[in-house]
């Protein structure tokens, strides 16, 4: 029971993450039909921007209170991404608006690499150690389950930026712009909506929020490093599949799904599989899951689009 | 309707018959590790190491350029080739089978592998393809590198040592060997070994190109629909493809296991996949000349950094600010891009596109 619970809080903690990196997914993809290959590479420069400020910062004045330098570190990774993200977009995506289906998606397999590479020209290859700016001490509400406060503060944090999220895609005219521009450009050009400037504005607002999943993904795993946004890329859009891509509800869901099942799966796998497999071998549940849902279910759980467009 | 041409299209003003084109180039390919060798023995490697990727285009060409299956995870493929030779041709299981066995079967375990790809991922296609296809690479090199306990069967991230090298009718190509009272480097055999596998995948998949298969291909890859109501089997086709291009790849892979004599997962990540795509989109999607130029290219171009930019740098700048691995992720990655934006059918477009209406009468 102990092990249930404590790997359901780590699978919430990891999900939540997956969850806001899969909204960029399904965003770009609601409105593009493009899988931006380079979304997870942004959640790598979020955490060294944060990184770089924070160390900088630090250095600078000494014994600045931790809150104040994640903020920093936010408020710098934040804007940092977000120009990435639109330049990726301004230079690389729209002049291949047309062009067939492979084009933007090899070009956005390079503009991956090239976010890769110029992290580790900037950064090095080693990895750095991201500072604990909430606090980790163990608390233990139940017995044996383990809980800290950067784990409560990040589901919280996370859920917060996704219910924003939502209130921004239904209510504003920004989110009523984006969803007429995701079911036809044209017609939504039509109505008078600048379909280039809402294009560019969600690859803004997708690209914010990796950021802070990156921060939030440095922080939990202490680490950071210029490789470190692939898999937790991937894994967000396996969540934004999982979920319906294009559908922002589905992804939240997905991610959250997708971070549960992988948190039972490396807890449990070593009993499934009498000692055989071990937890080494975590990254696969989300590659089998992929597949699997693209065969069975294409559509996702809660999305009706079709997976049948190349 | 005329097929695609694997002749040369070189720029206007430098146009060269075409009776005098393929001398040239077999020429060029006969005499270059001769060349290569006056520069020293690593040249040679280079150029080894260029014949195996060349391989490697073929069999991903097939794939993706033919059949349009973009597939991130071709790596594997040359992974289940190299494993294959590695446990059964070195001390790791104590096998030592001879390479008339090892790379047969290599080749039919990676076709095997490849159709066990294919088969659940024929509903997909396009962008949703490439990413299962690049967690079935994953999944392949999260095994390699974690199969080695409770049973040792990978060796793990160590990798496994000590492998068979190739053995041509008692000629062990690792060693230097006398012809005709000259002493020809274990390189230059190896060269020439490699050079005979690429011809012959050349002229196969070329023939196959030009057959009912490779016209079936080209229409799925156009509209697969369309190719679906004129009475293609689709399914048959796709896996057909996918089987032949990893076979491909499984060749490759035990010809590098045994020129290595060293295999690790570190040699099957997912870069290598996008190395071998890149050097696809590079030459020229599609185009057999432009996947060969593209993979010799690619292989060659870092090399040349690797010689040059480092003392260019130490004598500008005194250090070096950007080393030879960061100059030649930085040259896939731009290639990749640029090529997109600029010229998205590569240096050498394939003459005809089947469904293009404009492009008929070329």
């Amino acid at each position: 029971m102990e092990t249930f619970l404590q790997q359901t809080l780590n699978g919430l903690v990891s999900g939540s993450i997956y969850a806001l990196v899969a909204l960029g997914y399904t965003m770009v993809y609601g409105i593009l039909g493009l899988i931006n290959f380079a979304h997870g590479d942004l959640l790598m420069v979020g955490a060294l921007v944060a990184l770089q400020t924070i160390s900088l910062l630090n250095s600078a004045v000494p014994g600045l209170h931790p809150a104040l330098l994640l903020i920093a570190g936010v408020v710098t990774a934040v804007p940092v991404c977000m120009a990435v993200g639109y330049l990726i977009e301004r230079i690389g995506y729209r002049r291949l608006r047309n062009a067939p289906k492979l084009a933007p998606l090899i070009t956005a397999i390079g503009v991956s690499f090239l976010l890769q590479t110029l992290a580790m020209i900037l950064w090095g290859r080693e990895f750095h150690v991201f500072p604990q700016l909430v606090s980790t001490t163990p608390m233990q509400p139940i017995d044996g389950v383990v809980v800290s406060p950067l784990q409560i503060f990040t589901i919280v944090v996370a859920f917060a930026l996704m219910a924003g999220l939502m209130l921004l895609v239904n209510k504003s005219r920004l989110g009523r712009a984006m969803r007429a521009t995701a079911e036809n450009h044209r017609v939504a050009g039509l109505m008078g909506i600048n379909a280039n400037g809402v294009i560019a504005a969600t690859f803004i607002i997708g690209s914010g929020l990796a950021a802070l999943a990156g921060v939030l993904f440095a922080s939990n795993y202490a680490i950071a490093h210029y490789a470190m946004g692939f898999t937790p890329g991937l894994k967000a859009f396996t969540a934004a599949v999982l979920g319906g891509i294009g559908n922002l509800p589905g992804a939240m869901v997905g991610g959250l799904v997708l971070g549960l099942v992988e948190s039972f799966g490396a807890g449990y796998i070593e009993h499934l599989t009498f000692g055989f497999l071990n937890s080494s071998y975590q990254d696969i549940f989300a590659f089998i899951m992929l597949g699997a849902v693209l065969i069975f279910r294409p559509s996702g759980l809660l999305g009706e689009r079709v997976a049948d467009r190349a | 309707m005329t097929t695609t041409s694997s002749t040369l299209t070189l720029p206007a003003g430098f146009a060269l018959d075409q009776r005098v084109q393929r001398p040239l180039v077999i020429l060029l390919a006969l005499v270059a590790p001769i060349v290569a060798l006056s520069f020293g023995k690593s040249w040679v490697r280079v150029l080894d190491f260029a014949m195996l990727y060349v391989m490697l285009a073929i069999g991903l060409n097939l794939v993706v350029g033919f059949a349009g299956l973009l597939d991130l995870g071709y790596i594997a493929f040359y992974a289940v080739g190299a494993y294959t030779w590695a446990f059964l041709a070195s001390p790791h299981f104590g096998i030592h089978l001879p390479f008339w066995i090892v790379l047969p079967l290599g080749a039919t375990f990676a076709a095997v592998a490849g159709i066990a790809l294919g088969f659940p991922t024929l509903r997909l296609r396009g962008d949703y393809l490439a990413i299962v296809t690049l967690g079935f690479g994953e999944i392949i090199r999260i095994f390699m590198n974690n199969l080695n306990q409770p049973i040792n069967i990978t060796n793990g991230p160590q990798g496994i040592d000590s492998i068979d090298p190739l053995v041509v009718g008692g000629v062990d190509l690792s060693m230097d060997l006398s012809l005709f009272g000259i002493q020809t480097p274990s390189v230059v055999l190896y060269y020439y070994a490699f050079l005979v596998c690429v011809v012959i995948a050349l002229i196969l998949v070329r023939r196959c190109q030009i057959s009912r298969i490779g016209r079936a291909w080209a229409a799925i890859r156009d509209d697969e629909l369309a190719a679906k109501a004129i009475g293609i089997d689709t399914r048959a086709m796709k896996l057909l493809a996918f089987a032949m291009g990893a076979t491909f790849g499984g060749v490759a892979g035990g010809l590098f296991s045994a020129f290595q004599g060293f295999v690790s997962p570190e040699s099957f990540s997912l870069t290598e996949s996008i190395v071998v795509l890149t050097m696809i989109v590079l030459g020229g999607m599609g185009n057999l000349a432009g996947v060969v130029v593209g993979a010799v290219m690619l292989t060659a171009l870092p090399e040349l950094l690797r010689h040059f930019a480092v003392p260019m740098q130490m004598a500008l700048f005194g250090k070096t600010l950007l080393d030879p691995e960061v100059l030649r992720m930085l040259l896939l990655s731009l290639a990749m891009i640029v090529m997109m934006l600029v010229r998205p059918a590569g240096l050498l477009p394939a003459r005809t596109r089947y469904a293009h209406r404009d492009r008929r009468n070329a």
